[in-house]
């Protein structure tokens, strides 16, 4: 029992991360799909964030004075605040994608770019 | 909650609500983060996901569309696949180290340096700062460029240049 | 939405605080949570609140776009230049130590420094991409 609540945690960010895959396997909107990106990846740093984590610890802000002190696991947190500043200037880049493609195809549903594609 | 209102995203049609939703998406995550001890993460999820992406989704609507097409064809195939995956990954963590145990592996190969020394090294008493911009200053060089690059990148996708407008007039 | 005074004057009234709490939590980053990106982003995020309030052009005014762009590279530069510094002091690349006779306050001083570059780039980049978004609306 306490071996299952012990990786509750990992279950959660999977069930996060198939749905955001889910949304970008099976959608055809563009914005849906960027969508369902960000919460894929929105679910792998709470993968890193949950790994770092130790029970009891606290957060790694050095407390002068205080010894004894457990932080928490600071490395992951350092790649995450990288990954998520990263994570937002994707996200720009393709929603400007999507804008030059609506103006492009009058769409941004996946199918109907494909059908515009061949009929040219 | 967080699994209800990632759900209840692709279930939107309206894409209007659907990015609302993702920056409520956002702040819900922002809050287990902080749970999680990882207060710089949390603060900056906040701001970016639950701020700037937001706005930039509205953005984007504005100059596209506000509803989504009903899919044509409904597939199996992406729901089998994904539960396929998932089951996988479900069973991949049984191996994983159980969550928040001190003993783990991620916890004593280079986590201990920082954590002890870098108080007396730099004088900064926030770890990760002091990590990402004094131990790990080429990682953050390299990620600024990408957020450079990224705004030259939408620069150059969007902006309307003196030379589109002259072939307008033609 | 220039008619909704409510929304003006709520925006007028919180916008100073909303940049006064970016500045403090690029220059408090060392001591608490806090840092360039974050300081960046809600630096932006006041930025846009004006544009979308006031209006695009009113916006401009303020930032043109020629300064915004010089922002974002001089920040950029910044974070580059002190690595370049500290190889002319007879460092490493980025390697702080040699900016003070005091590491520390070597230290303190190099990621301050590479703090506000990052700080400019990412408030510039943020208020560039939601101007350049606006602007193609408009026409």
């Amino acid at each position: 029992m306490s071996h299952l609540f012990s990786h509750y945690n990992y279950w959660i960010v999977i069930v996060l991360m198939m749905t955001g895959f889910y949304t970008v396997i099976s959608r055809g909107n563009m914005v849906k799909k960027l969508i369902g990106l960000n919460i894929f990846q929105t679910s792998v740093f709470l993968l890193f964030i949950t790994m770092g984590k130790i029970k009891g610890g606290t957060a790694p802000i050095v407390m002068a004075g205080k010894e004894d002190v457990v932080y928490s696991n600071p490395i992951p947190h350092v790649l995450i605040l990288t990954a998520i500043v990263v994570g937002v200037s994707t996200t720009a880049l393709g929603l400007a994608l999507v804008v030059r493609i609506k103006e492009a195809y009058g769409t941004v549903e996946e199918d109907e770019v494909q059908a515009e594609d061949i009929r040219r | 909650m967080l699994v209800g209102t990632g759900i209840t995203i692709i279930r939107q049609q309206n894409l209007l609500a659907a990015s609302m939703l993702s920056g409520i998406y956002s702040l819900l995550s922002a809050c287990w983060m902080v749970e999680l001890d990882a207060v710089d993460v949390a603060f900056t999820e906040a701001s970016v996901g639950a701020g700037i992406s937001t706005v930039l989704m509205l953005a984007t609507l504005a100059l596209t569309t506000r509803s989504e097409k009903k899919p044509v064809h409904k597939s199996f195939l992406p729901l089998f696949v994904v539960l396929a995956t998932g089951a996988a990954l479900i069973y991949g963590t049984l191996g994983a180290p159980p969550y928040g145990d001190p003993a783990n592996v991620v916890h004593h190969h280079v986590a201990p340096r920082y954590v002890n020394d870098s108080y007396d090294e730099t004088g900064i008493p926030n770890i990760v700062t002091s990590v990402l911009a004094s131990y790990r200053g080429y990682d953050t060089l390299g990620e600024t460029s990408v957020v450079f690059t990224a705004g030259v990148g939408v620069l150059l996708l969007l902006k309307r240049g003196k030379r589109s407008k002259r072939e307008e007039k033609k | 939405m220039r008619e909704h005074s409510i929304v003006r004057v709520v925006s007028k009234i919180l916008l100073p605080y909303i940049l006064l709490f970016a500045l403090y939590v690029q220059l408090h980053g060392d001591y608490g949570p806090g840092g360039g990106f974050q300081a960046g982003v809600i630096f932006g995020a006041g930025c846009i609140l004006y544009a979308l309030v006031f209006g695009v052009n009113k916006a401009r005014r303020v930032a043109p776009s020629s300064v915004v762009s010089s922002i974002m590279a001089i920040g950029l530069m910044l974070y580059a230049g002190v690595g370049v510094v500290c190889l002319f002091k007879g460092g490493n690349f980025l390697d702080y130590n040699v900016l003070r006779h005091d590491p520390h306050h070597a230290q303190e001083l190099g990621v301050a420094l590479i703090e506000l570059g990052v700080g400019m780039t990412v408030a510039a980049v943020m208020f560039t991409i939601f101007m350049t978004y606006a602007e193609r609306a408009k026409k």
